[in-house]
């Protein structure tokens, strides 16, 4: 007989009402969107606006709230593909080197004479002393400014490889400290790329590392991959620099181990400068816009406590002097220092506009990326784009899929009945997986549903196929049944792992939509034999249970 | 409920090997056609393999390429292709244009200011043009995009062989694997002849058509396998045909169904994802074309040991519906 054991009746029967209410609130979009939302401003803010209140109550707090994420191109929006160029810190570690390296050589000076930094690569530092003979001697001082490495491969290593030739010290970073400097200026790029885009307050934005070097940011709702690219790109790299000078030639010779700096708001004013910085913006803890004594917007911060040290000595030995506030590059202001100034706070003049503080204030605050981005992709796509692909996706799967049942129904009847509404369940069960792992859906992710309506109900037509092919040689209706199921088990299986396989490397190697796509694929294939085979199964058996046909027609 | 479409009789005896010399022969031409094809005319990369910028424009007012063109020659761009897309579904005043400006010198992508520029330019011309999507790719990542995308394509088609030789025996792996290499061929041919679009998207119809080319080879296979064993004396070609045969009304079905499912997505999908949709649609024919016609006629040219064949290892595993089956 036709018999499933009630155990499997009933898990079968529970997987689908699952899987229908999984993808149920996807039919209320927007309501539920509009509820999630709420929610999760709840969760950040600690309070809801009236409207917000008003949205939550759009879907009630017990249903199931899964939603099918739209990807880029159903919903519009930018997408940056962002490389890090991280041996630009290489170069930021060798210049905070030399003053510590040009002491430590400076105090022997006695024995190995002079030292001077030379002209060398960016992730170099060169030195040249006055003895030669004596480079062994240099060598061995310089080596004792390394710490070891704390990483799990680097074990054994140093952070810096010194070697000399000749009258040259040549100082490196090492391979395990370079492999560990990469994964910092990853790990703080990618956080302040987070911090900066969450604060720009968009809705679920992608932000994900990509290979060694690469950070895929994907934003929904965003008007332009330009926009984006202005809230991230930013570097806002702040540095207190001593000021040696001032003039109005750019081209002039700035001397050895400084550089010249136009001023931001006069365009004939150019700065020398110490080429390194008394703090950067990276011990800045806090910034956020004030007002000077005179009334005009300005940006107060603080430093952490070793910033708040180097200020405070700076600040006391060099009352008097000009100091200049650098950001990227341009010289913002340069104060004369009035007097000590300990605690690690201050304030930022400029001619700033209350809207340039609060920017400025923000950009610190988000700290500096550690190191310059180029992008190497971009991608904006408007929402009505999208919208369209939505409408258009959506006519063409409620027409395919139509078809497809008339199809089954005119050439399997009362099976073809069955298969149909396993199909629907299936597509059902699609979007509720989606939903439930937060899988997103993308324009050939649809088109993926639509190829999953044509090729899903195969397994029911191997099926229904062999159960003919078994009526014809006469067995009871009951017996072919079974053995139609039986009998086409090894086709289907066959020919769904090597499906898989494809959607399964298509996800590895694919990327943006292109992934969406696989994830359908693989998420369909799953479903689909569940209710080609089991669904269908349960159906077959209920009805043959109750009616006893004598013969079948399929 | 008696009345039932049978679009495949019930028994059919079709001797599809009647004509091997001219249905393989016309595979092996077309492969090699599209391969020559391919190289000669080459393929409409996409700015996913090729680096540079699309800028897809959309106004009320009718397009003036013409103008277009005129506004953008000053700007110094090189190579810009401006082409009207058009689509049944496009409302009477929608008049949308696919704008392609080649990649601009070694930059890793399009500047916001060349965007600003073209934008204001192309504005200049009609008012009412506003700027549904830009996609900029570098040349550096259009370079890895492409050997991706051809790694993916030899990695799914090397993973389907190992499994088909795992579950079936070496010789139906080699037929797979011409069926495979006939199909992504004739569909890159294809491309190349009327000059679509060649992207990232198409890639992974590439693949979608692997999975379901080798999807129909192997019910074939599967039934050959099962054949062999309750025919021990039959000659192979007979045991093939009489496989296809059986197998005929399912492969029909499916990819029946599969085509009507396709095809109303490729009449009203909309034109954003209609060169994914075709090469789906004419993988599948294609695909269905060299499961009946290709795959088997290496697996008859090569042989198989009849000696040894294996029973279904499947059988195995799935024996346990049968158990409580009872007539």
């Amino acid at each position: 007989m036709l018999q499933i054991s009630l155990w499997k009746r009933v898990l079968i029967i529970g997987l689908c009402l699952l899987g229908l209410a999984m993808a149920a609130p996807n039919l209320f979009y927007n309501r539920v969107e509009g509820h999630n939302d709420a929610l999760a401003a709840f969760e950040k803010t600690g309070a809801m606006t009236a409207a917000q209140e008003e949205a939550r109550a759009g879907w009630p707090d017990w249903l199931p709230s899964g939603l099918v994420n739209l990807g880029l191109d159903l919903r519009g929006g930018a997408h940056l593909l962002a490389e890090v160029k991280v041996a630009e810190v290489y170069k930021a570690r060798m210049d905070a080197l030399w003053p510590e390296m040009r002491k430590a050589l400076a105090a022997e000076r006695a024995t190995i004479g002079s030292v001077r930094r030379m002209p060398s690569g960016e992730d170099e530092l060169k030195i040249q002393i006055g003895e030669p003979g004596q480079i062994a001697r240099a060598v061995e001082i310089a080596r004792t400014l390394a710490t070891p490495v704390v990483t799990l491969t680097g074990v054994g290593q140093n952070d810096i490889e010194v070697t000399g030739t000749g009258d040259t010290i040549t100082v490196r970073l090492s391979p395990a400290e370079q492999a560990a400097t990469d994964e910092r200026t990853m790990q703080q790029s990618l956080e302040i790329v987070r911090r900066r885009v969450d604060a720009a307050g968009t809705r679920e934005p992608t932000i994900m590392r990509q290979g060694n070097d690469r950070i895929l940011i994907e934003v929904p709702g965003i008007g332009s991959a330009a926009e984006l690219k202005d809230l991230i790109g930013t570097t806002a790299k702040l540095t207190f620099q001593p000021v040696v000078g001032r003039g109005s030639n750019p081209n002039a010779n700035p001397g050895a181990g400084n550089e010249i700096l136009p001023a931001a708001d006069d365009a004939n004013l150019f700065y020398t400068l110490d080429k390194v910085p008394v703090v950067s913006g990276d011990e800045l803890t806090d910034a956020r816009p004030d007002t000077d004594q005179n009334g005009t917007p300005a940006v107060a911060f603080r430093f952490n406590p070793t910033g708040a040290r180097a200020f405070g000595d700076y600040t006391a030995n060099h009352i008097g002097e000009p100091f200049a506030i650098v950001l990227d590059g341009k010289v913002i202001s340069a104060p004369v220092i009035q007097s000590h100034i300990a605690g690690g706070s201050g304030i930022i003049t400029g001619r700033f506009s209350v809207q340039e503080a609060t920017d400025l204030a923000l950009l610190l605050r988000a700290g500096a990326l550690p190191a310059g981005m180029t992008f190497l992709e971009e991608r904006t796509i408007g929402p009505e784009l999208g919208q369209d692909s939505i409408d258009a996706g959506r006519i063409a799967a409620v027409v395919g899929l139509v078809a497809v049942v008339g199809f089954m129904i005119a050439t399997y009847g009362l099976f073809g009945v069955f298969a149909s509404l396993a199909l629907l369940i299936n597509i059902a069960m699609i979007f509720g997986f989606m939903s439930m792992i937060g899988a997103t859906l993308t324009l050939p992710g649809i088109a993926g549903i639509v190829l999953t309506m044509g090729t899903a109900v195969d397994a029911n037509v191997l099926v229904f196929e062999r159960i003919r092919e078994e009526l014809r040689t006469a067995k009871g209706p009951a017996r072919a049944i079974e053995l139609g199921y039986e009998k086409a088990m090894s086709a289907i299986v066959d020919a769904n792992v090597t499906t898989f396989i494809t959607g399964v490397i298509l996800f590895v190697l694919g990327a943006g939509p292109v992934r969406g796509f696989a994830v359908t694929l693989i998420v369909g294939i799953v479903t689909s034999v569940f209710t080609a085979i089991w669904v269908t199964r349960v159906m077959v058996a209920a009805w043959y249970a109750r009616r006893r046909p004598k013969t079948i027609t399929l | 409920m008696s009345f039932r479409l049978k679009l495949v009789p019930d028994h059919t005896s079709f001797d599809f090997f009647k004509h091997a010399w001219l249905t393989f022969g016309a595979s092996v031409v077309a492969v090699i056609a599209s391969a020559v094809i391919a190289l000669v005319m080459g393929l409409n990369f996409g700015i996913d393999f090729k680096g540079g910028t699309t800028i897809r424009t959309e106004s009320t007012q009718a397009l003036d390429i013409a103008g277009y063109r005129a506004a953008l020659s000053p700007l110094g761009l090189g190579d810009v292709a401006i082409t009207e897309v058009f689509d049944p579904n496009f409302a009477a005043d929608q008049h949308v244009a696919s704008i392609r400006i080649q990649a601009q010198g070694d930059a890793e992508a399009v500047t916001p200011e060349t965007i600003t520029k073209i934008e204001a330019a192309l504005q200049a011309v009609d008012p009412e043009v506003r700027f549904i999507s830009t996609e900029s790719v570098g040349p550096k990542v259009s370079g890895e995009l492409i050997w991706t995308a051809v790694w993916s394509v030899l990695a799914a088609t090397a993973a389907i062989v190992v499994y088909v030789w795992v579950r079936f025996e070496w010789q139906y792996s080699i037929g797979a694997l011409a069926a495979l290499v006939h199909d992504v061929g004739l569909t890159i041919g294809i491309f190349s002849l009327f000059q679509i679009k060649f992207d990232l998207t198409i890639i992974a119809a590439l693949l979608t058509i692997l999975g379901y080319s080798i999807n129909d080879t192997v019910v074939v296979f599967d039934r050959l396998r099962e054949n062999l064993i309750k025919y021990k004396t039959m000659p192979l070609k007979d045991v093939m045909n009489l496989s296809v045969n059986e197998t005929l009304s399912r492969t029909v079905m499916t990819s029946g169904t599969t085509l009507i499912a396709l095809i109303s997505l490729l009449v009203l999908g909309g034109d954003v994802i209609r060169g994914f949709v075709f090469a789906m649609t004419w993988g599948v024919i294609v695909g269905t074309y060299s499961s009946v016609y290709v795959a088997k006629n290496i697996v008859l040219f090569i042989g198989l040991d009849r000696d040894k064949q294996p029973e279904d290892p499947s059988a195995i595993f799935f024996t346990e519906g049968g158990a409580n089956a009872d007539p």
